[in-house]
């Protein structure tokens, strides 16, 4: 480490060295091909997985890197969801268009809440988060007329992707559309993370009171970055809706909320593929684990974030890091003993 | 005309008692040493399940399994404080909320497998059914046993935090921590106890809770919201914040559901968030 902060000098040479691609990253990209080979029967699953973890990146941009700690994020994504469903219920079934609707809608709602989120912190925050996403999870229950309530969004058609590529019921398409929006949603926030701006929302998450000090208006940015986070959430709920064809209160709902929030804990908060990493894992172990007993589920989930917590408080890709980081230390001492 | 507006206002205030005392633990809890405790009402919920247990398979009068609830769910909380709480008091928010709603997550799971999914079924004994006149109002028994209970907790309370040589301590450590420490004062000691105290009174709550709104695994999470609610609106670590919030709560829930139904939990999250935003530290909060 010491050598590689030696060798760079200016700042703008950190952040290139920050944004080059290491081999591991292009291995694990190409990976998410694997599904269509490996497990030809799981392809909506895996669909599901994608729009989780984009929806869990989404989260790793407020929580990760700026430090804002949400339990009612899922709201965006129940945003976007129902956005996508209804223009597609009422006659608007162009995918590409609906999910940029979806982003777009909850982009201002989130721009809305953002002036509000900003300026607290702390218990407050964690308050105010859960508190708005209760408050529309209640109004989506109310407006029946509009959302089916508890029944769910029914009759949401979809029309084939620019005319051609019309959802299978293998999930071959869904996949394969959810994977593109994540790989391009993950470009976005890679180069969010890797600018002279990403940097300074790291600085926010560390001391939020001495940035201003240094030139860098926190609250402002703390808008920017959260509108960006509502904008990806909400094409992540939009992907979910025109993936499933259907919207449930459950899109919107506290349990989402609360998974999102393992997910990326689990895997690894304020790392580029820690809600991905996260999404993988917990979407299959559930998979796997609830089938007959859903609530018994949340046993393993418990004890999982106790784990965490206690043992790991990087989440899983921060154990790694930090494993690698011992190994090459005592491979680079052998080296040169 | 006037009757059932105080009808709605004496069921509104009993439900507000029953989320005060379900709630007041863990406002000194979070007050005294900021710790985010979201398990809470999974120890308000161990309480209720002692009830059911004891009144059910033992035959026990409801009356006589109440100090049973306190006792378990303060033990049991005695023992997470030492294991895995007191190691997480100086940890963010963020990891004090994860731990806490694994914990919380873990107790809902248990519950289901001891109990199953179904609500709990209990038998009130005779005195504490029925409805009494009152000035040409009828009251049910068992809310006004639920509102003296409330106010005698309150005072037991009031009373032990403002003249016991504890009560000082504890309202010392609440104040300034460091200061205490310097003065000789076991802020540790005082806070396991305390800790202890207010997740019994959950237990409490939750052994009162089960004639009202019943019982079933889902209780930790459920009532978690509304207790978070009176707690971060009352105001960390006041007594008298919690109580007035719990009642406002309350009142405007129940009255909310009586007159305007459709509107369901909607108003209440609403009057959280506009008191938030209007004072972030809650009615009665010093920071």
């Amino acid at each position: 480490m010491m050598s590689v902060a030696g060798a760079i000098a200016t700042p703008h040479g950190y952040l290139q060295a920050q944004a080059r691609w290491r081999p591991i990253e292009i291995v694990c990209w190409l990976a998410t091909l694997l599904p269509y080979w490996l497990f030809p029967d799981y392809l909506s699953l895996a669909s599901q997985i994608a729009i989780t973890a984009l929806f869990a990146l989404s989260l790793d941009l407020i929580l990760g890197y700026a430090g804002i700690v949400s339990l009612g994020h899922a709201a965006f994504f129940g945003l976007g969801a129902y956005t996508a469903g209804l223009a597609a219920k009422h006659g608007w079934g162009e995918p590409i268009s609906g999910l940029l609707l979806g982003g777009i809608v909850a982009g201002i709602v989130g721009y809305a809440a953002s002036w509000i989120i900003s300026r607290f912190r702390h218990l407050a925050l964690i308050m105010i988060t859960l508190g708005m996403g209760l408050l529309l999870e209640a109004a989506a229950n109310s407006a029946g007329w509009l959302t089916g309530g508890a029944d769910g969004l029914q009759g949401v058609k979809m029309w084939p992707i620019f005319n051609a590529f019309s959802f299978d019921l293998f999930g071959k398409v869904a996949y394969t559309y959810s994977l593109i929006v994540l790989f391009i949603l993950f470009l976005v926030a890679r180069q969010i993370i890797n600018s002279p701006f990403g940097l300074s929302l790291r600085g926010i998450r560390e001391n939020s009171v001495r940035m201003p000090a240094l030139g860098a208006p926190s609250r402002a940015h703390i808008r920017k970055i959260y509108t960006i986070s509502a904008v990806i959430a909400g094409i992540a709920g939009a992907l979910l809706a025109q993936t499933t064809e259907t919207v449930s209160l459950e899109s919107l709902g506290f349990q989402r909320s609360a998974d999102v929030v393992v997910i990326l804990i689990l895997g690894g908060a304020g790392r580029l593929y820690g809600g991905l990493i996260g999404a993988i894992i917990f979407m299959v172990a559930r998979d796997q684990f609830s089938g007959n007993t859903p609530q018994f589920w949340y046993f393993w989930i418990g004890m999982l974030l106790i784990a965490v917590v206690m043992f790991l408080p990087n989440g899983i890709l921060g154990g790694l890091a930090r494993l690698t980081a011992t190994w090459k230390a005592k491979f680079s001492r052998e080296a040169a003993s | 005309m006037i009757g059932p507006v105080i009808g709605v206002l004496f069921d509104g205030f009993a439900y507000g008692m029953l989320l005060f005392l379900l709630s007041v633990g863990l406002s000194v809890t979070l007050g005294m040493m900021n710790f985010v405790n979201l398990a809470h009402c999974a120890f308000a919920m161990l309480g209720g399940y002692v009830t059911v247990t004891l009144m059910n398979r033992f035959g026990w009068p409801f009356l006589a399994t109440l100090p049973i609830a306190f006792l378990a769910a303060a033990f049991v909380s005695i023992f997470f404080e030492r294991t895995l709480y007191r190691r997480l008091y100086r940890a963010s928010e963020l990891d004090q909320v994860l731990l806490t709603i694994g914990l919380a997550f873990v107790s809902v799971a248990c519950a289901a497998y001891v109990y199953g999914t179904v609500q709990q079924p209990v038998q009130m004994p005779s005195y504490l059914r029925g409805s009494i006149s009152l000035f040409g109002l009828n009251l049910g028994v068992y809310r006004l046993f639920l509102v003296g209970t409330a106010l005698l907790v309150t005072l037991l309370l009031v009373l032990a935090l403002e003249y016991t040589r504890f009560g000082a301590q504890v309202r010392a450590s609440v104040d300034n921590q460091r200061m205490a420490r310097g003065l000789g004062i076991n802020v540790d000691a005082a806070f396991a106890i305390t800790f202890a105290l207010g997740s019994g009174l959950a237990g409490l709550g939750g052994s009162l809770a089960i004639e009202i709104v019943g019982l079933d695994p889902t209780f930790a999470f459920t009532y978690l919201i509304f207790v978070l609610i009176v707690v971060s609106v009352g105001g960390l670590g006041s007594i008298g914040g919690s109580f007035a919030a719990a009642a406002l709560i309350g009142i405007s829930d129940v009255a909310g559901k009586y007159y305007v139904p459709h509107l369901g939990a909607f108003l209440i999250y609403l009057v959280m968030i506009v008191l938030l935003m209007w004072r972030p530290a809650g009615l009665f909060g010093k920071r």
